[in-house]
């Protein structure tokens, strides 16, 4: 066997290459192990419940900064998109009574909205395209601009730096993808990511809880 | 080996025999990550941190597994796999020791793994039979050339970004043509030292 390893070059190279692959790969798998990082959990579960529309009117640059914020101690009504329904959901997460949305940062509507520009009157500045958050605003210098109605997260941020006043806000129709039954409104958890109001279906002495936790944002963007 | 040859070593490597601009190794990041300067300096980082250690590692491999066995012909294999089991080993030790460095220089350290110059400088260790801190000053002195060059490099494309270039020369033709006279400059180091 020896002889045989030691006399057929290709045997040795295959075995030397194995074992170069296996230590390697010991070495890497124990480490992967050994510097396994844990991230923040908090941030994440914190990001999670905040709506996603990256709108920064909580004066962040995002959502995930702000949930970053929130850990680090900043307050939790400043998320307008979210409205109440985030900011219980927040509060029953870390702990907290829930305070009531903080109006400087902007009104909660319960309405998604998306932008819609007058094309007519669009005289092609670009200012608009500059302040989307998420890239929704389609044009050129000089040229008409227009939104993608599926990027846009209704997040207003469009509306203020136009020099013409060419958009507006309007509230968007269900139309079949997005319209949803209304369910009943239960004291359950939610099972189906609607916010569901107090009521009770069943008879029951349990206290309601608070207010159920809203955790798709659809809805409420 | 006296400090006055690792001196000549570290020398001729970063300015006469530099890895980008005189042996046209690592071109590909020169070009591709020289478009702002922040990140020529976390690649630049980065490709020092791996090559130094690279060539460490493939000396050690090539001298007590290679050379024993008398394996030379699977030089370039098996440093493909010690030069990626070390990146892949380096970014772990930093994404827990020095997570802010980790996030710095992000998506390159991976990219490293492909860098023809980390492989170029083992198999030109070999080439030359360099003992163990030769090779070491020859990693550690040619990465140095690569960051040098690297920053210069993009120092100069984040000016001509800006500059009034003509038309057909606007993009990576003038980066091209600027790499070409930045290697005519540094053949100006030629004859300053000579190895061997």
């Amino acid at each position: 066997m020896i002889d045989l390893i030691l006399h057929n070059p290709v045997v040795t190279a295959l075995l030397v290459l194995g074992g170069l692959s296996a230590a390697f790969g010991a070495v890497l798998g124990f480490a992967a192990v050994k510097f396994k990082v844990e991230g923040d959990p908090l941030v994440d579960r914190i990001d999670a419940l905040l709506p996603q529309t990256q709108c920064g009117q909580c004066g962040h640059p995002g959502c995930r900064p702000y949930a970053q914020a929130i850990s680090d101690g900043e307050p939790i009504n400043k998320c307008p998109p979210g409205g109440q329904a985030t900011i219980n959901a927040l509060a029953d997460l870390l702990d907290v009574t829930a305070p009531s949305l903080d109006a400087e940062h902007g009104e909660h509507l319960d309405v998604k909205r998306v932008a819609y520009i007058r094309e007519d009157e669009c005289i092609g500045c670009t200012k608009c395209i500059q302040a989307c958050p998420m890239d929704a605003i389609l044009g050129a210098a000089k040229h008409m601009h227009t939104v993608i109605v599926d990027e846009c997260t209704g997040c207003d941020l469009c509306v203020e730096p136009c020099p013409v006043d060419c958009i507006d806000m309007i509230p968007l129709k269900p139309d079949l993808q997005t319209w949803q039954w209304s369910l009943p409104a239960t004291n359950q958890s939610p099972v189906f990511h609607v916010v569901a109001s107090e009521v009770n279906l069943i008879a029951s002495d349990r206290q309601a809880k608070p207010e159920p936790v809203e955790r798709d944002g659809n809805k409420a963007a | 080996m006296s400090f006055s040859e690792l001196a000549i070593i570290l020398l001729s490597t970063v300015l006469v025999n530099n890895f980008v601009l005189a042996q046209f190794l690592g071109l590909c990041p020169f070009m591709g990550v020289s478009n702002k300067l922040e990140s020529a300096i976390g690649m630049a980082g980065a490709t020092t941190f791996v090559m130094t250690l690279a060539s460490i590692c493939t000396y050690l491999v090539d001298t007590w597994i290679l050379a024993p066995l008398d394996l030379q012909f699977l030089r370039t294999i098996s440093f493909i796999l010690v030069i990626a089991a070390v990146v892949q080993f380096v970014k772990m030790f930093m994404e827990k020791t020095s997570p802010l460095l980790y996030r710095v220089l992000g998506v390159f350290l991976p990219l490293i793994t492909v860098n023809c110059a980390v492989l170029g400088v083992a198999l030109l260790n070999t080439q030359k039979a360099h003992n163990f801190f030769e090779s070491t000053m020859y990693g550690f002195g040619g990465a140095l050339g690569f960051s040098m060059v690297l920053v210069l490099f993009s120092a100069m494309r984040e000016r001509l970004a800006v500059a009034d270039v003509p038309v057909p020369f606007k993009g990576a033709a003038i980066g091209m043509i600027t790499a070409g006279l930045m290697a005519l400059a540094f053949m100006g180091f030629g004859g300053l030292v000579n190895l061997q």
